[in-house]
């Protein structure tokens, strides 16, 4: 029996008055794969992943986590789901602990005293369990980002550009964590990144967007030559000034 | 409803609370400024005027309803400005929390803090000034309650206008008790507004509670039907903020409000 998808998006569209923001598009992604999803500012990233994370709500289309609908089952679905984003720190004015705390009861994480204690020993936060997150270096406040993140194991795991304050010493350690709990859980990965060297390292798919539509996708080892270009950053370059040639090809 | 989600909701206001004062202080502060100021003016009151009637009883009665009022009402727009402030609604409304579940902890927040400040009010009116609650006799049960529910209604109801019109909108939250108190007849009977005033004040569940406070006060009973008025109305209240909460919440998953909420994405 072939096993429900993490995230099932069909004919998914948001439009803002006379502004499409994302126009009909439809993915998978399955349960241990990490799908990148690639493209230049605008081209719709974010709001994608805020109608999977539920906060935004789609004019068109429909979001199952884990086979369970987002519009009718909210709660159940984002109960297996989690994310990271650079523009989401946690709160400042609680410490830590704190934080994964109340989060960890917001979605439901059983054992949760041992989950908050591993989670501070494996991104290295045991030393600012009960400061304030606010007074925690950007670096910090990442990994702290990335512990909730995963307090819960979730099924569906959203990062959007997880890396991007992280020195790259730092941000291999994280890449390495992550892949560890999907070799580990199981979990299906949503990766948005500027960074093409780490979307070739760590995603087995990869979603180019572009004026909200996906305009390739495949193994972003592979799709640049399949393409004709040198390395993924220069197919990066080719979506987001030249997306008219790459359709046509 | 998922009782976790809510002790989660209540636990993140209770570790901001914990050790700090400035979030402490204006539980009691407030409450305590009110009932020494209204309680000396009383004793001055009852010092120089020849009239028979209990300055304490009518006065620190109906500044201490008043304050349970305000009081639950500031305890819940606080209570929902910390998210503002620390720009927490993506991370909260990504979770599995619902809109009941996160009004619920709010509610469940400002009624701790809110009752703390009640508790030091009744003491400290009773300890200086002789206050009483037990002077209103079965009716302080319905005039706590018409007020509490009037407080919950009300400061949800600012939440949601911060949360469509955003930050700047602040000063909704603060203003509305200082107007509101003339049409509700704190301090004086509602006969004695203009038929325009008198019209609103129909439509604010606390008026019935003054009524009835001042009724007691002349040696009357207070009126069955004037304080089932005033909690049905309250109850209407409650519902009416729920419901203008829950559109105002859809509107913002609609417009990508909630999604990008901040000081600077919304006028």
């Amino acid at each position: 029996m072939p096993s429900i998808p993490a995230l099932a998006a069909s004919g998914l569209s948001k439009r803002y008055g006379d502004v499409l923001a994302v126009g009909g598009v439809s993915f998978e992604v399955a349960p241990g794969e990490i799908v990148g999803l690639l493209g230049p500012n605008g081209a719709g990233k974010t709001t994608i992943i805020s109608m999977v994370l539920g906060v935004l709500e789609p004019s068109a289309g429909r979001i199952l986590i884990q086979g369970k609908d987002i519009a009718a089952r909210r709660s159940e679905a984002l109960e297996r789901t989690n994310f990271a984003a650079v523009y989401a720190p946690l709160p400042g004015n609680l410490t830590v602990r704190e934080n994964l705390r109340v989060f960890g009861l917001l979605y439901g994480a059983p054992r949760l005293k041992r989950r908050i204690e591993d989670l501070l020993d494996g991104f290295d936060l045991r030393k600012f369990a009960d400061s304030k997150a606010g007074f925690l270096s950007s670096g910090e406040q990442t990994r702290l980002g990335l512990a909730k993140a995963l307090i819960n194991e979730p099924s569906l795991l959203l990062l959007d550009e997880p890396t991007a304050s992280l020195d790259p010493a730092t941000a291999r350690e994280i890449r390495s964590k992550i892949r560890e709990f999907v070799r580990r859980g199981g979990a299906g990965v949503l990766w948005t990144s500027h960074n093409m060297h780490e979307v070739a390292e760590v995603c087995d798919r990869a979603l180019f967007l572009s004026r909200g539509q996906i305009l390739l996708e495949g193994d972003p080892r592979r799709l640049p030559s399949q393409h004709g270009k040198a390395n993924l950053e220069e197919l990066f370059i080719a979506v987001a000034r030249e997306p008219l040639s790459l359709e046509a090809a | 409803m998922n009782p976790r989600r809510v002790f989660a909701v209540v636990l993140r206001q209770l570790y901001l609370m914990k050790g700090s004062a400035s979030r402490l202080l204006p539980i009691f502060v407030w409450v305590a400024v009110d009932m020494a100021l209204w309680g000396f003016l009383t004793r001055y009151l009852s010092a120089v005027a020849v009239s028979r009637v209990s300055f304490s009883v009518v006065f620190l009665g109906a500044i201490f309803f008043w304050d349970v009022f305000n009081r639950i009402m500031v305890g819940v727009s606080m209570a929902f400005f910390e998210d503002v402030w620390s720009r927490n609604f993506l991370n909260f409304f990504s979770t599995p929390l619902s809109v009941s579940e996160y009004l619920a902890g709010l509610i469940l927040t400002s009624l701790a803090a809110g009752g703390a400040g009640i508790a030091v009010m009744l003491a400290l009116g009773s300890a200086a000034f002789g206050f009483s609650i037990s002077n209103y006799g079965l009716a302080a049960g319905p005039f706590l309650i018409t007020m509490v529910l009037f407080g919950v209604a009300l400061g949800t109801t600012a939440a949601a206008m911060v949360l469509r019109l955003g930050p700047a909108a602040e000063w909704f939250a603060w203003a509305m008790p200082a107007v509101l108190s003339p049409f509700a007849g704190v301090f004086y009977p509602v006969s004695l507004l203009p038929g325009w005033m008198r019209f609103f004040s129909k439509f604010l569940p606390p008026s019935y509670v003054f009524e009835a406070l001042r009724r007691i006060v002349g040696g009357q009973r207070p009126g069955v039907a004037g304080l089932a008025a005033g909690g049905a109305l309250a109850v209407v209240d409650v519902l009416l903020a729920g419901a203008f909460f829950a559109w105002v919440w859809r509107y913002a998953m609609k417009t990508g409000l909630l999604a990008r909420y901040s000081a600077e994405s919304v006028s």
